[in-house]
């Protein structure tokens, strides 16, 4: 028995140059991270201030950073697969089938539990509890487990470029192929792993959400006066909490056929590998609304702001919300109609689908009545919301289709699919997160992004979009099953041509957003957000400055209405000062999360390769680190109300400097009402 | 920020311990989900014994009804160490608490004897899907109380150590609803797993 399990030399990436400078790449990435963080000598800073911190907002903006990375890395793998099947008529491309196959596995991996949930948890994590009037969330250590748990298993899909291989069946991993007979190497257990650890995070993070929007809301903050990216977020948790332990369950039975030979999902010995997919979907159904619904919070919040108009039909956003968080646990079947259920069973699962759309449709009216007779100011995130709005309608009547089980068995695993739900996902994730990105900059970090070219960068994401997949739309009618390597069809070809061109023209989109990160950074001074308030905004985010005080509110705020910050302001109480402060208690940092997280990805990586005796280590020290944190009494500490007063007189020294209203000289800004600032 | 001038805060608010509460009922909730996808999926399974042993064959009822004995009465003990609790009698606490790791010792062990005994005559998990549903959904459970063990193991220590103080009794509180909760999952095992296989 070998000390390292598997794991031998031979699990470099060396026998391919494409996998080499894939791995070489990876490497370079992280030496170069560590030489600039060297350079700048801010180690220090790196670790006490955001490796051990649980404070929520640095825990969000960790969460963004993270997404914005594997965005990257799943953007290249997307831009590998456009640009071989481009060329792979009548030949076999650059990419052998091998390889081919663990691209399209990890752009689907990545994008999902790597990409869009950090992004989604970083937003929420940003937001919410400033939304509500709290300090902080409710559990903020177990925040900082879940970040480090979901970047401990995006390490693994990274690692696995280096050493070994990834998952070759698809990011749904289907058995039997995933199975230990039809695929004994380490690629599976990489996704597997990553996933697994990934979803643990994911449902802590929904508990602790939920918690926090139930019992940490202010004073007068009742649940139908909650801004709704937070009940959107309220309903994401629910199905966060509900939803992944499917995953979890599936997972690890398929980890158990793998590793302990059990029979599962097996072909013989008694396997039932329908079961396997009923139960991933049982998970990934609601996963589409666990991603969707805080994007649809983040269009309700921009386009209220931008259109200068109370968002139309709260009570109705609300209520559709809740509507889909239910409807979602009934349409699970869709995914697999070809599976050969009974056409009863497939009708009730096609009527279930078709009558999703009707409270996703309310919301789409609910929209565009706010912006009906509204001032629109066409800010970026306005433009992706626009984008959304008109996208979004395409690809919900191109769902509606599939969920006709006839047409479905015809457009089961085509390109036609492949089109539909990048159609639902890009605008309805992508472009909210995006949006939202854009929209609480300001609020994270105390400047705004640059206008240009965040607009430059909604272009080129529109029209990458349009491009890329609306020729997978024809190729699907023509017949062209998804995750092909190469074809001998002609016709195929120059659609596939027009989305790699496609493809481009969004890569044209990330260097956008790159530059404008870059543009911004160096142009900070020009756009400063000194009021904490730079959108004249409704919601109490905007009532605390840019960035927060550790503590966000020194005095919690009295809720009377729906619109908080918006209602204080106009009756003049927005920036009122207490007579005095008083001390405040905030959790102590820790660097627990943090090392859990290590040891969790080591302890999958172990897994993988089959070191038992490291395995064992790892879950020891995982035990030995939540034995001690769960002892410590003293994980508090007390900021005293010098401290808080000092914080605050340097804020309302600030707000006396500022312009009394950071959009008055927006064209066509409607300017009511102005903040007051009383000092 | 000035960390030099911050303060240990002594404890936390009440508020604090109730909202660990309720994201506990949430957690339980979660788990709830977990085994009821593995009941499922055993009962899914039930007829998969490819030719292998069936339930009939395997389970015996007198270590069912001697495992399902141990694991009542721990859940009883425990509720012994919560009034003990209100009643802030720590010895008596650290007693029903050591009664309840006796049970719960017990418990495991009859099942580890089950356990192994399957898998010495040819009856492991990977012996048919039906056993690989069987062992998976028992042994979920089992890797319960073991945690559930190891966390009384904890609490006693923490009990002899820091005695009856707010944040010892709120981890306490969240540990009996953990135990209580493993009690009711094992009636559900008994009834859908063991009764049908053996009537």
């Amino acid at each position: 028995m070998d000390i390292f399990g598997r794991l031998t030399l031979d699990s470099l990436p060396f026998y391919s140059a494409i996998a080499a400078s894939g791995a070489a790449a990876t490497v370079l990435g992280a030496l170069s991270v560590m030489a600039v963080i060297t350079y700048f000598g801010a180690w220090r800073l790196v670790l006490f201030d955001w490796v051990s911190s649980i404070d929520h907002k640095k825990i969000g903006i960790m969460y963004i950073m993270l997404a914005l990375v594997m965005l990257m890395r799943g953007f290249i793998d997307a831009a590998m697969m456009r640009s071989q099947q481009a060329i792979a008529y009548n030949n076999d491309g650059y990419l052998p089938p091998g390889h081919f196959d663990q691209i399209f596995s990890s752009h689907g991996t990545i994008m999902i539990f790597f990409m869009a949930m950090p992004f989604l948890s970083g937003l929420i994590n940003l937001i919410t509890p400033q939304q509500i009037g709290s300090r902080d969330v409710a559990f903020p250590f177990m925040n900082s487990v879940s970040l480090w748990l979901t970047t401990a298993g995006a390490g693994l899909v990274l690692i696995s470029l280096v050493i070994g291989k990834f998952s070759t069946a698809g990011w749904t991993g289907y058995p039997p192929y995933s199975g230990a007979e039809y695929n004994p190497g380490v690629g599976v257990d990489y996704w597997l792993w990553a996933v697994l650890i990934s979803g643990v995070g994911s449902t802590m993070s929904g508990i602790n959400f939920l918690v926090t929007i139930i019992k940490c809301r202010a004073p007068g903050m009742y649940l139908f006066r909650m801004p709704l990216f937070t009940w959107t977020v309220f309903v994401t948790s629910v199905l966060m909490i509900f939803a992944f332990p499917a995953l979890t369950v599936a997972c690890c039975m398929l980890a158990l056929d793998r590793t302990l030979g059990m029979h599962f999902f097996t072909n013989a010995m008694g396997g039932n590998m329908m079961n396997y997919i009923n139960l991933f979907w049982l998970w990934g159904h609601p996963e589409v609304y666990i991603l969707v619904l805080p994007a649809f919070g983040v269009f309700s919040e921009v386009v209220a702001a931008f259109s200068q108009k109370r968002l139309f039909g709260y009570i109705s956003l609300v209520l559709a919300t809740m509507a889909i968080g239910l409807l979602s646990f009934t349409v699970w079947l869709h995914h697999f109609f070809t599976m050969g259920s009974s056409a009863d069973v497939n009708s009730f699962f096609g009527i279930m689908t078709t009558i999703i759309a009707v409270p996703t449709g309310v919301k789409v009216f609910d929209w565009l009545l706010t912006m009906y007779r509204g001032r629109i100011i066409f800010k970026p995130s306005m433009l992706y919301t626009i984008g959304f709005l008109v996208t979004f309608v395409i690809g919900g009547l191109s769902g509606v289709l599939l969920a006709m089980p006839p047409v479905d068995y015809l457009m089961h695993n085509t390109t036609f699919l492949i089109a539909h739900f990048h159609n639902m996902i890009i605008p309805g994730v992508l472009f909210g997160y995006l949006a939202g990105y854009m929209f609480w900059f300001p609020k994270a970090f105390g400047f705004k992004l640059n206008e240009k070219w965040g607009a430059w960068s909604f272009w080129c994401w529109i029209i990458g979009f349009y491009l890329a997949f609306m020729p997978l739309y024809v190729l699907g009618l023509m017949g062209m099953p998804r995750r092909m390597e190469h074809y001998d069809i002609a016709a195929w070809q120059p659609h596939l041509i027009i989305a790699a061109i496609g493809a481009f023209i969004i890569l044209l989109g990330i260097v956008c957003l790159i530059v404008q990160l870059a543009v911004s950074i160096r142009d900070r001074k020009q756009a400063l957000d000194l009021t904490g308030d730079p959108w004249n905004g409704r919601s109490l985010e905007w009532a605390t400055s840019s960035p927060p005080a550790p503590y966000n509110f020194a005095v919690l705020p009295q809720v009377e209405s729906v619109d908080a910050f918006w209602n204080m302001k106009e009756r003049g109480v927005a920036y009122e000062r207490p007579d005095h402060y008083v001390e405040i208690v905030l959790p102590k940092n820790t660097f627990i999360g943090a090392f859990i997280g290590g040891a969790v990805f080591v302890f999958g990586f172990a897994m993988v390769w089959y070191i038992w005796w490291l395995v064992i280590l790892c879950l020891a020290a995982i035990v030995l680190a939540l034995i001690v944190r769960a002892s410590d009494d003293q994980s508090n500490i007390t900021m005293p109300a010098s401290t808080v007063q000092a914080i605050e007189d340097e804020r309302f020294a600030q707000l006396a400097k500022a312009p009394r209203n950071e959009m008055g000289d927006e064209p066509g800004f409607v300017g009511e009402p102005v903040p007051e600032v009383s000092t | 920020m000035t960390s030099a001038t911050m303060t240990d805060a002594p404890s936390i608010s009440s508020e604090k311990y109730e909202e660990k509460a309720f994201g506990f009922w949430i957690y339980l909730m979660s788990d709830a989900i977990i085994f009821a996808l593995l009941f499922a999926t055993y009962v899914v399974m039930l007829g998969n014994t490819a030719g292998g042993p069936t339930g009939k064959e395997l389970f015996s009822l007198e270590r069912a009804a001697g495992e399902t004995t141990l694991l009542l009465l721990s859940s009883t003990t425990f509720g012994f160490a919560s009034v003990a609790l209100a009643a802030s009698e720590r010895s008596r606490v650290l007693l029903w608490l050591v009664v309840t790791l006796a049970l719960g010792a017990g418990f495991l062990f009859l099942e580890y004897r089950e356990f192994s005994g399957m898998i010495a005559q040819g009856a492991g998990p990977d012996r048919s899907g039906f056993l690989s549903s069987f062992f998976t959904l028992v042994g979920t459970h089992g890797l319960h109380v073991s945690i559930g063990t190891l966390c009384i193991l904890v609490m006693i220590g923490q009990v002899l150590v820091k005695g009856l103080t707010t944040p010892v009794v709120s981890r306490l509180a969240r540990l009996g609803l953990f135990w209580h909760f493993l009690d009711i999952v094992w009636v559900a095992i008994f009834s859908v797993v063991y009764l049908p296989g053996l009537l």
